[in-house]
């Protein structure tokens, strides 16, 4: 059965549990087929929205001492810690912990400024494996400052559009793309979705 | 950009053909043991990413609430899954359709693979890790699968 969900969302609406068993149940049905091969669509199509930004507090400015990035991820830490603890799950973790994530986007301000990927001491050594940890992180805290369901791409939308850390990643991705490094090391910086100019 | 677009780059990509279509016809549904097979790239922990060439899979028990998702491509949405892990496996309904008898049972465990492949002929996938796991399921007399593609 073909369906026409959001890409990451093959059962198509979270948080929705008859919608969900009304998928898996037009699947089961097809078992039924007297013969084969069976390709069918599911009746009702939902598109993504990542033109559209989440509604989504912005942590204030707190230590000016700080990269303004890393400020706004340690006013996200509570938002983070309550998502978790809700869903009891964090895709955070491929580079190091949420205690290092001043440490995790100082590898792409770095990047950011123009040092060479090469030059700098990146947490658990793949800074594509820092970039989706970042990226985890934001999300998962957005989950908690936002009061609906996110339709699928808004979280990211907000991420990528904006925050500081979303601007840090663009300017670090363009200049990695400048500099001739391979193209994965700067293509799945962030979803193809949200590249500028390529 | 959104998915349609993504979407379209990956319509010109070139996919194994195969010579011939396996068609078998299942037990009654309320009779059969059911599993999930994802390619969601969902591992049990936190620290492994999968590579963009892994063609392996994780093993995930039924009942496991704290996976995280590994995979390689950003390009999906993923705080579907991080509100409700039924999004992308649906545990959850299964257990209910089992509770009501529209299925028989449900699997010990599932099953994810990881979407984002270079190979895109998947010959690990097809000869090896595949077969594999469908060994595991047999072994837990699964009947059917349930394919959830991210």
């Amino acid at each position: 059965m073909y369906v026409d969900f959001p890409l990451g969302r093959p059962l198509g609406k979270p948080l929705d549990p008859e919608f969900q068993t009304s998928v898996i149940t037009a699947a089961f049905a097809l078992l039924n087929a007297p013969s084969g091969p069976v390709l069918v669509d599911f009746p009702i199509s939902i598109e993504d929205s990542s033109s559209e930004m989440l509604a989504c507090a912005i942590p204030p400015r707190f230590d000016p001492d700080l990269h303004e990035a890393v400020d706004e991820a340690l006013g996200l830490r509570a938002a983070y810690n309550r998502t978790v603890e809700k869903h009891g799950r964090t895709s955070v973790g491929r580079s190091g912990t949420t205690d290092d994530i001043a440490g995790m986007i100082e590898v792409f301000i770095k990047l950011a400024a123009g040092t060479p990927l090469d030059e700098i001491e990146v947490p658990g050594g793949d800074h594509i494996a820092v970039a989706m940890d970042l990226r985890s992180y934001y999300e998962e805290a957005a989950l908690s400052l936002s009061d609906h369901v996110p339709a699928a791409r808004q979280a990211e939308s907000w991420l990528y559009r904006a925050t500081k850390l979303g601007e840090l990643l663009h300017q670090a991705q363009a200049n990695l793309k400048d500099s001739g490094a391979e193209r994965r090391d700067w293509y799945y910086v962030m979803p193809s979705t949200h590249h500028r100019g390529d | 950009m959104s998915d349609a677009t993504v979407r379209t780059r990956a319509n010109d990509i070139p996919v194994y053909e195969f010579d011939s279509l396996a068609w078998t016809t299942p037990k009654p549904l309320a009779e059969s043991r059911v599993a999930i097979v994802t390619t969601a790239g969902l591992r049990t922990d936190t620290v492994t990413l999968w590579s963009q060439s892994d063609e392996g899979f994780t093993v995930l028990p039924h009942g496991t609430n704290d996976l995280s998702f590994a995979h390689f491509s950003p390009n999906f949405d993923r705080s579907g899954f991080n509100l409700d892990i039924n999004t992308v496996l649906p545990t959850d309904r299964l257990d209910e359709m089992a509770a009501a008898g529209t299925i028989g049972s449900v699997a010990k465990q599932h099953i994810s693979f990881m979407g984002a492949q270079k190979d895109h002929n998947l010959a690990t996938m097809r000869l090896d890790t595949g077969p594999a796991a469908a060994q595991l399921l047999r072994e837990d007399e699964v009947d059917t699968i349930l394919l959830t593609p991210v």
